[in-house]
């Protein structure tokens, strides 16, 4: 049995170490907004915080998240009222939104280190995050927003 | 549903303690649209009376929109706030076929087209029988009512009735003729025509969204499928011997696309595929590649095809121009890659079928699982998901990914989950087709456009389909193998398309705007290279073969007007136009590149869209730039190349698509010329490769006749 800390509550697993944390995720604890999407760490879409650093998850095994601190999507607020969530909602990012887990948690990640990224910094945290819809145009700016809501005092 | 409400279905239905019985009257309602039974518990629209309005999404949600544009519509003349909505998938049933395909089916950027009149209609006659409902308790007359958010108002005494206190009543009174039922002025619209919020959103941004990868029916197993090496190639033999050894695989069974790993979880069925031993007869397709299928076209190409449109005398025309050129153009196969890979889960059991999915393709779907099943379409449900994305991929000719789940699942006795990895789903077929074609072009010696002549090959979709088959058969062509040459707005007065169909082994399906994606780039690029060859400029060129189509001309004004075209711009950087017209909607674009080092660098994109009345007008931009950025990935570096075959490139890694950090400023105009409705989540695709291609020959000189650019540009 393996010992996960997610989304503050501590869990048992009956799983292989090197089971990469995305399936643990998914497959047995069923946090099931965390999303595969190549597996190779090309794409961002298993994004989840481990001690708030955004990690892929499809390639980190459930080993080297043991006694850390991971949070996905389902813990990143309670109701959706986090900065990123707010700004994501306000400025209708999504579309298909199969993405858009990932997108979250890397941006969340990003507005907690820098609280006014400039266009250079979002490239830099977010190119690591395809999406296949086209919704860059409006990540860049729900970004931004995100960090004015945050810096404003609204959740984060 | 929960048991606890009272919901009524707007007719004489009653839904009565989360059981729906009644008269489903909606198809009634319909005229031509008419589906052919009655009796269905369920609608477009129940009411409850706790105030909750549940609306019925016909159509698959896959980024386009649906989810909130469909609902805003009936919301308009029902007079709910469409934020009050809960939405749900239908289920898959006649009363939500699609109007003419007689089918549920989301696909050919039809969904707003094809649902408009229906659902105004469902929330006209809905708003029309809570009123008489209303007027009836208060024994005054309907006219003298008015509503307004969900409230019966009666101005004169001052008595308001909210819809969940009318319901009961209202789905009692016998449902109206189509013909008395009053719909709003276009001028009164308050939602339609409005920037409306996504009603997905929240779901979007919390992970709560369930997609087809995301279901988790009760005793849920997981399978990958070990598939084959090149396209057509069948099972020899296997070897599960180390493959069952793997803790957590419960079966190994063959089934026509493989060798299926069933186990508990994904993680081990990939582990237990990584050590399966199938031997493979490869003897179907193992010498197709993209070298041998060019050279064979190219000499296709030279050679007339089975003619699909033929005005004037293209020959003559020819013979008789100033001026001509005679070039190929090519674009290759490219996969969706949708966000999401393909997947979907069955349970199959005492005689029955039932299927979680996210797909464009119900009823085929259902037919399909049936017939392999040997059980009847009513005994396969199926419930849809959210799609990550769709583009085509999930309205599959063969329904492969939604049968094979269900064949991996007979015997089974538990749902299984088939899950594709991005290497299956890329590696897998379905591309969009890859096409040759030669173009004899000719001007006149005042430069004007006289003489077009198109010979496309490539592989038709529509002899492989259900709902294409019949037109095929018809015209003794596949149209959409044509579709945006043939039936081009430029006004050559002698236009020949013809083609020739192929057979290669490799699978091909519709991808975002279907032959469009690959004529919207020959013809444009043809234009620009008459334009060249008459020594003016590119914009007034078009304009003038676009001068019978006003709405062609106000578009492409638009975005030549909005990117200052002809103004002068930042050293190096390069204007190029072009314009395309799909699915009832005409897109012009200007992009503007620079080229350094080979590296070709899209600034910004210009766009003009009429699509007719835009239902949600911030969702049609969404939507073009979603089309921009889709149909820019494919330009820059799209491809999938056959090689021994089967595909070469497998993941995001070889297959490049485009990030944020090189996605242009995309600018998009709305210009309602006040046409019919057209589609949105194709007609943005088009455009983009010739409008960046006609930027890279402004700034190198080299003409990009050959798709991908990465690999074209010298
Ligand atoms: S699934 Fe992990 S980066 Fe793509
Ligand atoms: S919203 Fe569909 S992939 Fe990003």
């Amino acid at each position: 049995m393996i010992t996960l800390n997610v989304n503050g509550r501590s869990q048992e697993i009956d799983a292989d170490p090197e089971m990469p944390l995305l399936w643990a995720l998914r497959d047995l604890l069923k946090l099931t907004g965390t999303k595969y999407g190549c597996g190779v760490a090309a794409c961002g879409a298993c994004t989840v915080h481990i001690d708030g650093q955004p990690i892929r998850s499809c390639q980190t095994p459930v080993s080297a998240a043991v006694g850390a601190k991971i949070t996905t999507i389902e813990g990143l607020s309670t109701k959706g009222e986090h900065a990123v969530q707010r700004a994501w909602v306000e400025l209708d990012v999504v579309q298909c939104g199969y993405c858009q887990s990932g997108q979250i948690m890397s941006a969340a990640a990003l507005i907690a280190s820098n609280p006014n990224p400039s266009d250079a910094d979002i490239d830099a945290a977010m190119d690591g995050n395809i999406c296949r819809c086209g919704t860059y145009p409006r990540i860049r700016a729900a970004v931004k927003r995100a960090a004015e809501i945050k810096r404003n005092g609204g959740a984060a | 549903m929960s048991t606890n409400r009272r919901h009524f279905l707007i007719g004489v239905g009653v839904v009565a303690a989360g059981t729906a019985v009644g008269v489903y009257v909606v198809p009634r309602l319909l005229g031509k649209h008419e589906a052919p039974f009655e009796f269905k518990p369920h609608s477009f629209v129940r009411i409850g009376t706790d105030g909750s309005f549940t609306v019925v999404l016909a159509k698959a949600e896959m980024g386009q929109g649906v989810y909130t544009g469909l609902p805003m519509i009936l919301a308009e003349e029902l007079d709910v706030n469409p934020q009050r909505f809960d939405i749900e998938f239908a289920p898959v049933d006649p009363a939500f076929f699609h109007p003419f395909l007689k089918m549920q089916f989301t696909g050919g950027s039809m969904s707003t087209i094809s649902m408009y009149d229906q659902l105004r209609l469902v929330g006209a006659t809905a708003r029309n029988m809570l009123i008489t409902a209303a007027a009836a308790q208060w024994k005054v007359a309907a006219s003298s009512l008015r509503t307004e958010d969900g409230v019966v108002i009666d101005a004169k005494s001052g008595r308001r009735a909210t819809y969940a206190s009318l319901a009961e009543a209202a789905a009692k009174i016998p449902v109206p003729a189509k013909e008395s039922v009053a719909l709003k002025d276009r001028k009164d619209f308050k939602y339609i025509g409005a920037k409306h919020p996504r009603l997905d959103s929240h779901l979007k941004v919390t992970g709560k969204a369930v997609f087809g990868s995301d279901v988790n029916p009760p005793e849920m197993l997981k399978a990958v499928i070990a598939r084959p090496p090149s396209f057509g190639a069948t099972v020899k033999s296997f070897d599960a011997t180390r493959t069952r050894a793997v803790k957590g695989v419960i079966d190994v069974k063959q089934v026509p696309s493989g060798v299926a790993v069933i186990a508990e979880h994904t993680w081990a069925a990939l582990k237990g595929r990584e050590v399966l031993q199938v031997e493979w007869d490869e003897s179907a397709g193992r010498d197709v590649s993209t070298e041998s299928l060019r050279t064979q076209w190219r000499a296709l190409a030279a050679k007339p095809g089975k003619v699909g449109k033929n005005d004037g005398n293209v020959d003559t025309a020819l013979g008789k121009a100033a001026k001509r050129i005679d070039v190929e153009y090519e674009v290759p196969y490219l996969a969706h890659a949708c966000m999401e890979p393909m997947n979907a889960a069955a349970l199959v059991k005492d005689g029955q079928c039932t299927l979680w999915v996210g797909t464009q393709n119900q009823s085929q779907d259902v037919n399909m699982v049936a017939a392999a099943l040997g059980i009847k379409p009513e005994n396969v449900t199926l419930h849809t998901q959210f799609l990550g994305g769709g583009f085509g991929r999930r309205a599959s000719t063969t329904s492969d990914f939604t049968l094979e789940a269900a064949q991996v699942a007979n015997g089974v006795g538990r749902p299984v989950h088939v899950v594709w990895t991005r290497e299956d789903d890329m590696r897998g077929g379905y591309y969009r087709p890859y096409s040759v074609s030669r173009v004899r072009a000719g001007i006149s010696a005042d430069g004007k456009g006289i003489a077009y002549h198109q010979t496309v090959v490539g592989k038709s979709i529509l002899k492989n389909s259900v709902i294409g088959k019949p037109i095929l058969d018809k015209l003794g062509f596949d149209p959409s193998s044509i579709e945006g040459a043939a039936n081009m707005l430029y006004g050559f007065p002698n236009l020949r398309v013809d083609v020739h169909d192929t057979d290669e082994t490799v699978p091909i399906l519709w991808w975002r705007s279907v032959g469009n994606s690959i004529h919207g780039f020959v013809v444009n690029g043809v234009i620009d290279e008459l334009a060249t060859l008459a020594g003016r400029d590119a914009y007034d060129f078009r304009r003038e073969l676009l001068a019978a189509h006003p709405r062609a001309l106000a578009v492409l004004d638009a975005a030549a007007t909005d990117a200052g075209w002809g103004k002068p711009l930042p050293a190096g950087h390069h204007h190029g136009i072009a314009l395309h017209e799909s699915f009832g909607s005409i897109v012009a674009q200007v992009a503007e590149v620079s080229v350094v080092n080979k590296t070709v660098r899209v600034h910004r994109v210009t766009c003009a869209v009429d699509c007719g009345l835009a239902v949600n007008p911030d969702q049609v931009v969404a939507q073009i730039q979603s089309a921009v950025i889709y149909g820019l990935s494919a330009a820059l570096s799209g491809e999938i190349t056959i090689a021994k075959g089967g595909a070469v490139q497998s993941n995001f890694t070889d297959y490049p698509v485009l990030r944020l950090s090189e996605t242009p400023q995309i600018d998009v105009r709305i210009v309602d010329s006040g046409g019919p409705l057209g589609g949105i989540g194709e007609p943005g695709t088009p455009p983009i490769a010739p409008a960046v291609c006609a930027a890279i020959y402004a700034a190198t000189g080299q003409r990009i006749r050959k798709l991908p650019i990465s690999t074209a540009l010298t």
